[in-house]
C-alpha cells in the first residue's frame, strides 16, 4: 500500500474513532442529564423550585426534601415501600432458589412444563392480577396490608428469581457437591458447607433485584393498598394535588436506592440475562 | 430423601405460588369481565368498548407502543455494539447505560416532569438562549404532539436500559471466532452486523421485544405523572375504573383485553423471529 | 476388611446402555486397575460404587455390606474425581481437611493428617493457597490428598495422576502404592495408561464398551488376553494377528506356512504373536519389510507379509533394509489364538 491512499485511511480512522467516542458521551449525558435536573429541583429550596427562568446548579437547599419529610403519611409511605421491598425480597428467594436448584440440577418429569410456566409468567401483564386479587384479598382479610402487597409483588419477582439462581446453581459443576457427598456430607450439608458460600453473592444480586421491581412497582401497589399506601402508590395518589416540589423529592427518594442497588448488582445483570434468554 | 421425590418438593413452592397468584387470578379477572347480574355476559365489554374514551385511550396505546419500541430497539442495538467494542470504561459506560433499569415508570415521568412542565428546565433554557421571553407550556390541550413527544421521550429513557441489557449478555454468547472468521473473509464491520450479530441475537431479539412490548402496553406512571388526565391510556383507563368508578367488571374487561394484545403481539414476534431447530449458537 | 462385590450391574442412560451386566469382587487390600478407551464406562462403574450414581439393576457390596441404598458418605469410601473438584472457597488445607472436619475430628489431629498427606503429594508448600491459584497437576495433587486424607477403607480414584507431567507421575505412582498398602486401602484405580495399570496393578479389568473383557494380574492380562480386545489394546506396539486356515488335525496354513494350533476349530482363526516373540530363522513367514524404525535398544520392524502388516522388534545389531525380505518364526509358546467370530481366545 503507498502513502497516498494511507492517509485518507487514517484520517477516516480517525474521524470514526472521533464520532465513536462523541456518541458514547452523547449516550451517556442522554441518561444523566435529566437525573441532574432531578437533582437540582430536589436540592432547591420550594420556592426555588417552582419559580422561572432555573438555574442549572443545585443550591443545595433542603428545604424541599424537609417538606417532603413532613408531609402527611409520606414517611409511613417510606416505611411501607421499605417493609413491602424486604418481604418481597425475602420470599422470593426462599420460594425460588429451592426451584432454580431443581432445575439446574435434575431431570424429572414435567420439567419443561415447569419451564414453561415460569417463562410464560414473562408474557403476562403481571400488574392487572392485583385487580381480581383485590377482590380476594378482602375475603381473606388480607386487603390493604404490607404482606398482601407482597405477595403480589413476589409474584412479579419469582419469574426473575428462579431463572437467576437456575444459571447460578449451574455455574457450580456438580461435583463439587458429590465430592463433598463421598467425604462425608449429607446433600443438604453438601449444599450449606460447599454450594451456599460460592452462590452468596449471586443469591444476593438476585434478592437485590426483587427488592428494585417490588420498590418500583406502581399499579398493584395503588391498586391493593388504601391506608398503607408504599411511596410509588402515595406519589401516584397525589399527583393532581401536590406541589411540584414534593413530586421532585418523592422521584428523588425513588431514585437514590435504585441507583445504589443496580450499581450493587452491575457485575452480574448481564450473567442473570445471558442465561434468561434460553 | 429420595432423589426421585427431591425435585417435586423443591419446586412445590413456587408451583403452588405461581397457581394461587398467577393462574388463579386469571381465571378470577376472566369471571369478573364476563360475569354479571344475569350469568355469562359480553356486558362488561360492550360498556368499556362503547365508552368515548376507550378508542382514544387504545389507540394512544398502540402509537406509543409503535413509536417507543422501533426506537428503543436501534438505541440498544446501537449501544450493545457500541459496548461489544470498547475496551477502556466499560464497565463505567455499561453502569451509566443501565441505570434506569432501576428507574420506576412513576419517577422517570417525574424526571420528565422537572424538563417539561411550564417552569422546567426545558423552557429555561430556550428562554437563556433567548428563544423565547416567556415560559410555553408544553404540557396542555393545545399542545397535544408535545405531551406525546414528552412521554415518548421519559418511556424511551426508561426502559431502553433493559433491552440493552438483554442484547448485551446475547452478543457476549457469540462467540469471538464468528466475527474473526467473517473478517478474514473480508465482511465489512457493517455486513458483520448485518450477517453475524443479528441472526446469532435473534433468541436474545425475541426475549428483548417480548418483554419491552408488554412493558409498553403496560405504559400507565410516566403518563400519569407526565400528561396527568391529558393522555389516556389502556391501563390508565382500568385504573380509573377500579377507583374511580369502582367498576371492577369494567377493570377486569379491559384488563382481559390489554392481555390479549400482549398475547397477540407476543406470538407475532415469536413467529417472525423464530430461531429455526438446530441453528443456535 | 472391605472387600468389593459387583454382582449383575448394569447402567442405562435413556436409551444408551453405559454398562452391560458386570460382574467383579475386589479382595480386600486388592489394588485393582480398570483399563480402557475412552467412553467404555469406567467412570460410570466408579461412580455407582461411590454412590453418586444408581445401578438400573445389581447389586453393589462393600465389606459385606449391601450399599445399594446408601448414601456415598455411609460406604466408607474416599473417591478422587476426574476433574478434581477441589473446592473454590477453601485453601488447600480446608480442602484436604474438609472431610475430617465432617467427621467432626479433633484440630490436632487434621492438622497432623493433612500436613502428612500434603508432603506425600509433595504440595506441602501450597497449603495456603485458593484452587483458582493451583496448576492442573497440583490440583490434582490436592485432590489425591484429600481422599487419602480420609484413611478410608476402600479409596476410588479416576485418573488421579493424568495431569502431571511424566517424572511426577512416576514419583507419585510409587508413594500412591507404598501408601496404599500400607494402610491395607482397597483400591480402584481408572486409567487409560497401560503402563501405569501394568505397574500399579495387582489385578487389572479391562473394560470394552461397557463391559469387562478380562480381568486378571497384569502379566496375565499381557501373555494371555481373554480376548481380540485386550490383545489389541494392551503392549505397545500392539499384537500381531495373521489369518489362519484350517489344515485339519491341529494344523493350520498361516501365509502359506503350515502351523501347529488348536485342535478343536475348524473354522479360520486368527494367530497372534506380540512383535517381541518373532525371531529371526531359517524356516518361517517370509515378509517383506516396508519400514525400519531404529529405537535405540532395538529395532522396530514393520513388514508386508501375504498381505497383512505386521510389526516386529529385531536387535538393533542387525541390517535391515526397506524391501528385505526376512524370514520371521513367532516363538511357538508365545502364539495364541483367537476366533474372529466371538473375538474369544480359543486354547
Ligand atoms: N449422565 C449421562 N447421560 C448420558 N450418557 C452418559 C452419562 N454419563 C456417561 N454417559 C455415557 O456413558 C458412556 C461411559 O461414560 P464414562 O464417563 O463412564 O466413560 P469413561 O470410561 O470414564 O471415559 P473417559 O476415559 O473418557 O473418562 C459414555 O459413552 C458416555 O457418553
Ligand atoms: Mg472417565
Amino acid at each position: 500500500m503507498t502513502a497516498a491512499t494511507d492517509a485518507p485511511q487514517i484520517d477516516a480512522r480517525r474521524s470514526g474513532r472521533w464520532l465513536y467516542i462523541a456518541s458514547v458521551v452523547l449516550l451517556c449525558a442522554w441518561v444523566l442529564v435529566p437525573l441532574y435536573f432531578l437533582f437540582i429541583n430536589t436540592l432547591s429550596s420550594p420556592e426555588t423550585v417552582n419559580s422561572f427562568p432555573k438555574g442549572f446548579v443545585p443550591e443545595f437547599d433542603f428545604g424541599s426534601l424537609r417538606f417532603f419529610a413532613g408531609f402527611q403519611g409520606m414517611i409511613d409511605a417510606l416505611y411501607n415501600s421499605v417493609l413491602v421491598a424486604v418481604l418481597t425480597m425475602i420470599m422470593s428467594i426462599l420460594i425460588g432458589a429451592p426451584a432454580g436448584y431443581a432445575l439446574s440440577r435434575f431431570d424429572f418429569r414435567g420439567k419443561e412444563l415447569f419451564r414453561m410456566l415460569i417463562l410464560l409468567t414473562r408474557a403476562f401483564p403481571l400488574p392487572l392480577l392485583a385487580l381480581p386479587l383485590a377482590v380476594l384479598f378482602i375475603r381473606v382479610g388480607l386487603d390493604d396490608t404490607v404482606f398482601g402487597l407482597a405477595l403480589v409483588h413476589t409474584t412479579l419477582a419469582i419469574p426473575f428469581a428462579v431463572l437467576i439462581t437456575f444459571s447460578l446453581f449451574s455455574g457450580i459443576p456438580i461435583e463439587l457437591e458429590e465430592a463433598a457427598w463421598t467425604l462425608g456430607c449429607t446433600r443438604l450439608g453438601a449444599f450449606t458447607k460447599v454450594v451456599l458460600p460460592l452462590i452468596l453473592p449471586g443469591i444476593t444480586a438476585s434478592a437485590i433485584f426483587a427488592f428494585v421491581i417490588s420498590w418500583n412497582e406502581v399499579f398493584a401497589a395503588a391498586v391493593l393498598t388504601i391506608e398503607n399506601r408504599t411511596l410509588p402508590a402515595f406519589l401516584l395518589q397525589s399527583l393532581a394535588e401536590s406541589p411540584l416540589h414534593l413530586k421532585f423529592a418523592g422521584g428523588f427518594i425513588l431514585v437514590v436506592p435504585a441507583l445504589i442497588f443496580i450499581f450493587a448488582v452491575r457485575k452480574y445483570l448481564f450473567a442473570m440475562w445471558g442465561i434468561a434468554n434460553r | 430423601m429420595n432423589a426421585r421425590l427431591l425435585p417435586y418438593v423443591l419446586i412445590l413452592p413456587v408451583t403452588v405460588f405461581l397457581c394461587i397468584f398467577f393462574l388463579y387470578p386469571f381465571v378470577l379477572v376472566a369471571q369478573q369481565a364476563f360475569g354479571s347480574d344475569t350469568g355469562w355476559s359480553l356486558d362488561n365489554f360492550r360498556d368499556v368498548v362503547s365508552h368515548w374514551k376507550f378508542s382514544i385511550s387504545l389507540w394512544n396505546t398502540l402509537l406509543l407502543a409503535a413509536v417507543v419500541v422501533p426506537v428503543q430497539l436501534a438505541l440498544s442495538l446501537l449501544m450493545a455494539t457500541m459496548v461489544s467494542k470498547m475496551k477502556r470504561g466499560r464497565d463505567l459506560v455499561l453502569y451509566v447505560w443501565t441505570i434506569p433499569l432501576g428507574i420506576s415508570d412513576l419517577a422517570a415521568g417525574i424526571i420528565w416532569l422537572a424538563i417539561f412542565e411550564q417552569s422546567g428546565f426545558l423552557n429555561s433554557m430556550m428562554h437563556g438562549l433567548g428563544f423565547i421571553d416567556a415560559p410555553m407550556n408544553f404540557i396542555s390541550y393545545q399542545n397535544m404532539t408535545m405531551v406525546f413527544i414528552a412521554i415518548a421521550l421519559a418511556e424511551i429513557w426508561r426502559a431502553t436500559a433493559i433491552m440493552l441489557v438483554i442484547l448485551v449478555a446475547g452478543i457476549g454468547l457469540i462467540p469471538k471466532e464468528y466475527y474473526e472468521a467473517a473478517e478474514v473473509f473480508g465482511a465489512s464491520p457493517w455486513k458483520r452486523f448485518l450477517k453475524i450479530t443479528l441472526p446469532l441475537l435473534r433468541p436474545s431479539l425475541q426475549t428483548a421485544l417480548v418483554l419491552r412490548v408488554i412493558l409498553a402496553f403496560e405504559v400507565f406512571a410516566v403518563v400519569a405523572a407526565l400528561g396527568g388526565t391529558l393522555f389516556p391510556v389502556l391501563m390508565g383507563e382500568t385504573y380509573s375504573y377500579q377507583f374511580d368508578l369502582s367498576n371492577s367488571g369494567a377493570a377486569a374487561a379491559i384488563a382481559l383485553i390489554i392481555l390479549a394484545i400482549s398475547i397477540a403481539s407476543t406470538l407475532v414476534i415469536l413467529r417472525a423471529l423464530r430461531v429455526p431447530k438446530g441453528a443456535t449458537i | 476388611m472391605a472387600e468389593i462385590q459387583i454382582k449383575n450391574v448394569a447402567k442405562t442412560f435413556g436409551a444408551y446402555q453405559a454398562l452391560h451386566d458386570i460382574n467383579l469382587t475386589i479382595a480386600d487390600q486388592e489394588f485393582m486397575v480398570l483399563l480402557g478407551a475412552s467412553g467404555c464406562g469406567k467412570t460410570t462403574l466408579l461412580r455407582i460404587i461411590a454412590g453418586l450414581e444408581t445401578a438400573t439393576t445389581g447389586e453393589v457390596w462393600i465389606g459385606g455390606r449391601r450399599v445399594d441404598h446408601l448414601a456415598p458418605k455411609d460406604r466408607g469410601i474416599a473417591m478422587v474425581f476426574q476433574n478434581y473438584a477441589v473446592f473454590p472457597h477453601l485453601t488447600v488445607f480446608e480442602n484436604i481437611g474438609f472431610g475430617l472436619r465432617m467427621a467432626k475430628m479433633p484440630n490436632a489431629e487434621v492438622t497432623r493428617r493433612v500436613e502428612r498427606v500434603a508432603s506425600l503429594m509433595h504440595i506441602e508448600q501450597l497449603l495456603k493457597r485458593y484452587s483458582g491459584e493451583l496448576s492442573g497437576g497440583q490440583r490434582q495433587r490436592v485432590a489425591v490428598a484429600r481422599a487419602l486424607a480420609m484413611e478410608p477403607d476402600v479409596i476410588l480414584m479416576d485418573e488421579p495422576l493424568s495431569n502431571l507431567d511424566a517424572l511426577l507421575r512416576l514419583e507419585m505412582r510409587a508413594e500412591l502404592k507404598g501408601v496404599l498398602a500400607e494402610s491395607k486401602t482397597t483400591a480402584i484405580y481408572v486409567t487409560h495408561d497401560q503402563v501405569e495399570a501394568m505397574s500399579l496393578a495387582d489385578r487389572i479389568s479391562v473394560m470394552h464398551q461397557g463391559k469387562i473383557v478380562q480381568a486378571a494380574s497384569p502379566i496375565e492380562v499381557y501373555r494371555n488376553p481373554a480376548a481380540h480386545f485386550v490383545a489389541s489394546f494392551i503392549g505397545n506396539p500392539p499384537m500381531n494377528f495373521l489369518r489362519a486356515e484350517p489344515a485339519g488335525s491341529g494344523k493350520w496354513k498361516v501365509a502359506g506356512e503350515t502351523v501347529d494350533g488348536p485342535v478343536s476349530a475348524a473354522t479360520p482363526l486368527q494367530l497372534a504373536i506380540r512383535p517381541e516373540d518373532m525371531r529371526l530363522a531359517d524356516d518361517g513367514l517370509k515378509a517383506r519389510v516396508k519400514l525400519v524404525e531404529p529405537l535405540g535398544a532395538h529395532l522396530l520392524v514393520t513388514c508386508d507379509v501375504d498381505g497383512t502388516m505386521i510389526r516386529a522388534v529385531l536387535d538393533s545389531d542387525l541390517t535391515v533394509k526397506v524391501g528385505d525380505v526376512l524370514t520371521l518364526a513367532p516363538q511357538p509358546d508365545r502364539v495364541r489364538w483367537f476366533d474372529p467370530q466371538s473375538t474369544l481366545a480359543v486354547a
